[in-house]
């Protein structure tokens, strides 16, 4: 510190405006400075702006009162002012500067999120396939891992089938639009009905956390990626219904068990367990039937020309095809 | 205390050395001011650098270039010639040209954050910016393979062109995921290297995915 006042301090007999805007100029420094993160985290570079900061004040602290003495002998009232200008424009920009490193290295700070994707693949692997299989000890609580790695790439792998989908149905469709629809429904999905069940289960008193049940209900999309995956790829209905109720029941029954083994009380399991299969089973079918091409058919022969808006939106027939679609459709709904 | 008398010589030292030198900026600044070349030299110097960068994205063997001087000019100029390429190719065209360029905008710039985080999570060595990057230059491929496929639909819309558009596609798209694996996986430890590339494969898999089904109007 000593070191540095001398430096500034004799700097400044010579220096003069030039070594003001050094001052000021340091800023320029700090953004060179920021090019250079290879390794560094946010953390890093917050804590860079820290010594950076205080380096500056030193250094325009110092600056400031030489300037200010010597300008006034040479320059009069005018330089003065000029003067005190810049250091008051100096000082606002680094007020300004501290404020906005601060709340950078507040909010950008991952690390809160860091634990939660702390995995190995084979441990991945491993609950994928366990959400398939339903507990049988539903007498004392089961352990769920409080994970978001999975869930969140399951997700993003539901929305990538259902462009899939959309793509061997053969539609013709704006694909904006309908990118944007997949991504808010399954997000929507996930971070929804998890917040609704968490709030649920609050009220039923099972002992569940926020993190565990995003979880929980991110791994259960499994099954409904496999479902789609195949029943996208091989267009028989019935097949459809068979992956439903069998794929889908299952991973409906392990999120099931796990909730009744954490829950005390037969009206609470009841009405907690009721509401997540319903939902989860429901939002399969919904998933099916949104983005099938044979489905414009059935609510065509049920409601006639008035088509529910979001049918509008998302979808072109050519015409041609939608007689031959609406007769297939009568049919199988006859034999339903 | 003779430590502090040879503390106190050391300083003349420098004050020596400024007196002489009526400038008053520090030296490492002398060496790297390039204000005052012209203006040519600038974009000349940067457009090299980028340029350098595709080279290493076409030919990804190990080099640390890419990651070690990272700009993003090389990923803004594939985005968006790859959303102007992907405008007017919808069934409605009477309002499609603005959202579709901003979807398809949205959707790389959130995913390649996305990943990001994701293997900085994950525990890799890699900052922000370089993996950024990194996934806007590995676009190219894919940028490349949209040019063909809309050469491609120029000469017809059969099902040999789907065929040839779809082999195209997905040879460009293992080639994205190849580069970029190449360059994000070895920032990571040994036995995460799998979590980590399969959102990178999601992730070029969606945009082959709007670059096939592109049907122009």
């Amino acid at each position: 510190a000593a070191g540095g006042g001398g430096r500034s301090g004799t700097a400044a007999d010579w220096g003069g405006f030039e070594d003001n805007m050094q001052g000021g100029g340091s800023a320029v420094i700090d953004m060179e400075n920021m090019d250079d993160t290879s390794g560094s985290s946010f953390e890093d570079m917050g804590e860079m702006h820290q010594r950076m900061k205080e380096e500056e004040e030193e250094e325009a602290e110092g600056d400031a009162g030489a300037a200010e003495e010597e300008d006034g002998e040479f320059l009069g009232m005018k330089g003065l002012r000029g003067q005190l200008g810049r250091q008051v424009a100096d000082q606002m920009w680094q007020g300004g500067k501290r404020q906005a490193s601060r709340a950078f290295s507040l909010y950008a700070n991952i690390d809160i999120l860091r634990p939660y994707f702390d995995v190995e693949p084979i441990q991945v692997r491993a609950r994928l396939l366990e959400s398939m299989i339903p507990v049988k000890m539903i007498n004392f609580p089961q352990k769920i891992a409080g994970e978001l790695y999975g869930p969140l790439m399951l997700v993003f792998t539901l929305v990538a089938i259902l462009l899939h989908g959309m793509k061997t149905s053969d539609t013709i469709i704006r694909e904006g639009t309908l990118m944007g629809t997949a991504i808010g429904t399954c997000f929507g999905y996930w971070l929804g009905v998890s917040s609704f069940i968490y709030f649920l289960a609050y009220l039923c008193n099972a002992q569940i956390t926020m993190v565990q049940m995003l979880s929980l209900l991110g791994y259960g999309l499994f099954g409904h990626c496999i479902t789609l995956f195949v029943t996208y790829n091989i267009h028989f209905h019935s097949l459809f219904y068979i992956f439903w109720l069998g794929v889908g029941g299952l991973s409906t029954l392990r999120m099931v068990a796990v909730l009744v083994s954490r829950t005390v009380g037969h009206t609470q399991r009841l009405i907690l367990c009721g509401t997540l299969a319903a939902l989860h089973m429901l939002f399969l079918l919904y998933l099916h039937f949104a983005y099938h091409k044979v489905v414009e058919g059935i609510l065509d022969t049920l409601e006639g020309p008035n088509m529910p808006p979001f049918q509008r939106v998302a979808r072109d027939i050519p015409v041609v095809s939608n007689g031959v679609l609406n007769t297939t459709a009568k049919a199988i709904a006859l034999a339903l | 205390f003779p430590d502090l008398t040879d503390v106190s010589i050391s300083e003349d030292i420098p004050v020596e050395g400024e007196i002489t030198v009526p400038v008053g900026s520090h030296s490492p600044d002398e060496e790297f001011s390039t204000l005052d070349e012209p203006v040519r030299d600038t974009i000349m110097r940067d457009l090299k650098a980028v340029g350098k960068k595709f080279v290493h994205v076409m030919y990804p063997k190990k080099s640390s270039a890419l990651l070690r001087d990272w700009d993003l000019w090389g990923p803004l100029v594939l985005c968006v010639s790859l959303a102007l390429m992907l405008q007017g190719g919808s069934a409605d065209s009477k309002d499609d040209g603005g959202p579709q360029f901003a979807e398809v905008f949205v959707i790389i710039w959130f995913g390649a954050v996305v990943i990001t985080l994701n293997s900085k999570l994950l525990g890799g060595t890699i900052s922000f910016f370089q993996s950024l990057c990194v996934l806007g230059y590995c676009v190219m491929p894919l940028t490349v393979a949209m040019l063909v496929c809309r050469l491609v639909l120029l000469a017809g819309s059969g099902t040999i062109s789907f065929i040839i558009r779809l082999i195209v596609v997905l040879a460009m798209f293992g080639w994205s995921t190849l580069a970029s694996t190449a360059f994000l996986a070895d920032s990571q430890p040994p036995n995460r290297k799998a979590l980590v590339v399969y959102p990178i494969f999601l992730f070029y898999f969606v945009i082959s995915w709007m670059i096939l089904t592109f049907t122009p109007q």
